[in-house]
């Protein structure tokens, strides 16, 4: 680290710059990105073999194991993914700082109790598999 | 010889500095990038609205055969289908062109004539993919 730098060792080591949040926000979007493109390209040729099917036959698919853990992925990465880019749109666009932090919790709030439902409702038909 | 002092000037009315502006987008012409861009926004919003159908429907299969008829014959109906359009669609626009970005966020593609070359390259996958998943999910 050069002599002239006017930050502290400590404040570069933290590395959380002026926004005091770091990179972990930029860099988790780019993470669930990368781990979107399989699974959402993996989900839609699933859905697609499933046109047509039976209560039975999706059950049945969603109860095996493979199908399961990914869908528990999918869930997972989608969510996580949605608020993050959903907060970053709030943002940008809603300057009132009410309104803004409000509608940022409430992205929050219904990224995390849809993923519940859904990952709730994954696990309920997988105990059906047994 | 003395500097004449200046006549006391009017005070000011507070008013904010003429600075420039930021961009204002509506009297610029649209290009392809800064439509993409906006596009990318736009589709990421409209899946994370779609995301509900995809719950509702791992729900209705979680509660029974009853409830999950409801959104098969919903998702079958001409509005449901309409909205499966849209959501496979706008997946497809989305995960193009964020790949797109995911090279840009590792430093490549920057060239004015790779920008344009990778959009087009979006826009003719967007359409390839979803008229392929539905002449696969319609045969």
């Amino acid at each position: 680290m050069s002599q002239w730098s006017l930050q502290s060792d400590l404040k570069r080591v933290r590395g959380l710059g002026s926004a005091k949040a770091g990179v972990g926000h930029w860099w988790a979007q780019r993470v669930t990105a990368l781990a979107l493109i399989p699974l959402t390209l993996w989900f839609v040729a699933s859905v697609i073999g499933l046109v047509g099917a039976s209560h039975a036959a999706v059950v049945d698919w969603i109860a095996s194991p493979i199908p399961a853990v990914l869908l528990v992925l999918l869930i997972a990465a989608t969510f996580h993914h949605a608020q993050l880019g959903l907060q970053v749109v709030i943002e940008d666009y809603v300057h009132r700082e009410g309104a803004k932090v409000a509608l940022i919790l409430f992205v929050k709030g219904a990224a995390i109790v849809l993923a519940l439902a859904a990952l709730f409702a994954v696990l309920r038909i997988y105990s059906w598999g047994g | 010889m003395p500097i004449a002092p200046e006549a006391p000037s009017a005070p000011k009315p507070i008013l904010a500095p003429a600075r420039p502006l930021s961009p204002h987008l509506q009297v610029y012409r649209p290009q392809l990038t800064s439509v993409l861009s906006i596009t990318h926004r736009a589709t990421g919003v409209a899946l994370a609205v779609g995301t509900l159908l995809l719950v509702w429907w791992l729900i209705a299969a979680a509660t029974g055969p009853e409830a999950f008829a409801v959104v098969q014959s919903f998702m079958g109906s001409w509005l449901g289908l309409l909205l499966l359009l849209g959501w496979t669609a706008s997946l497809f626009f989305h995960l193009s062109n964020g790949i797109r970005h995911l090279f840009w966020d590792a430093g490549l593609g920057f060239e004015l004539k790779t920008t344009y070359r990778s959009g087009w390259a979006v826009v003719v996958a967007t359409v390839v993919l979803t008229v392929l998943a539905w002449l696969w999910g319609l045969a």
